[in-house]
């Protein structure tokens, strides 16, 4: 989150409510490049998409994991697992062909802000035993106070990095 | 041998993005965190209130570092 609000504050080109909107990703398109490396003709997508694989996979690990030693047989949800796995491999690329006209609208800087909200605190505090009042409904205010902060966060930090443009945008919004 | 340190090197850099991110600090914070939190669970205390907390300051203070960092270079 901390990374996003600042990719978002820094940029002087656009305004608080369409850099939160993700339009920012830009930026890390434009700092690490979209060259060829080696056979892959897009690093900068291959990168992104390899990361977010990895780290995917391993929540997938620790879910497979939890539930196994819930359940008194890691073996038999490695196994599941396993089989989930392979189906995967048939299933993610066919997925991205139906759909990844829509996918190539999600913004970066947008996802990576929600996952924020949700993993940095909501199921953080699950995963510690923590019970929240009213149980999953919780995570509607959580998502609204943790935005509500971050929004006035990212106001602060852009008036601090670009004065001149904050007084434009904020009279614009205005 | 230049080869594999740089690879190593990047493998390393890779996981430390990964798990620590942009700032080691805030990663200590959230572990201190989810800690206290856990011990909170453990004492039958009240612990939901903890984390939120807890990651809205370790938010706010690293966005003020780096907008300092940022606005010093």
């Amino acid at each position: 989150m901390r990374d996003v609000l600042l990719v978002a504050a820094a940029d002087v080109s656009l305004g608080w409510r369409s850099a939160l909107m993700g339009v920012t990703a830009g930026v890390a398109v434009r700092t690490t490049g979209k060259g060829r490396r080696a056979a892959v003709g897009d690093w900068y997508a291959f990168t992104l998409s390899f990361k977010g694989v990895v780290l995917e996979g391993l929540e997938v690990a620790f879910i497979v994991v939890t539930f196994g030693s819930n359940q008194g047989s890691i073996p038999l949800a490695v196994v599941g697992a396993a089989v989930v796995g392979a189906a995967a491999v048939l299933v993610v690329p066919a997925a991205w062909i139906a759909v990844r006209g829509p996918l190539a609208q999600v913004l970066e800087n947008t996802l990576k802000f929600v996952v924020g909200v949700l993993l940095g605190t909501f199921w953080g505090a699950e995963g510690t035993g923590a019970r929240w009042p009213g149980n999953d409904a919780a995570l509607l205010v959580v998502i609204a106070v943790v935005s509500m902060t971050a929004v006035a966060c990212l106001r602060t930090v852009h008036r601090r990095l670009v004065p001149e443009a904050t007084v434009t945008v904020a009279s614009k919004v205005a | 041998m230049d080869r594999l340190v740089r690879g190593l090197r990047g493998f390393g850099a890779f996981w430390w993005d990964v798990v620590v991110g942009g700032d080691w600090q805030v990663a200590i914070g959230v572990v201190v965190a989810l800690a206290v939190t856990a011990l909170l669970v453990d004492l039958k205390a009240p612990a939901w209130w903890f984390l939120p907390i807890a990651v809205l300051m370790l938010l706010g203070l690293s966005l003020a570092r780096g907008a300092h960092d940022v606005g010093r270079s």
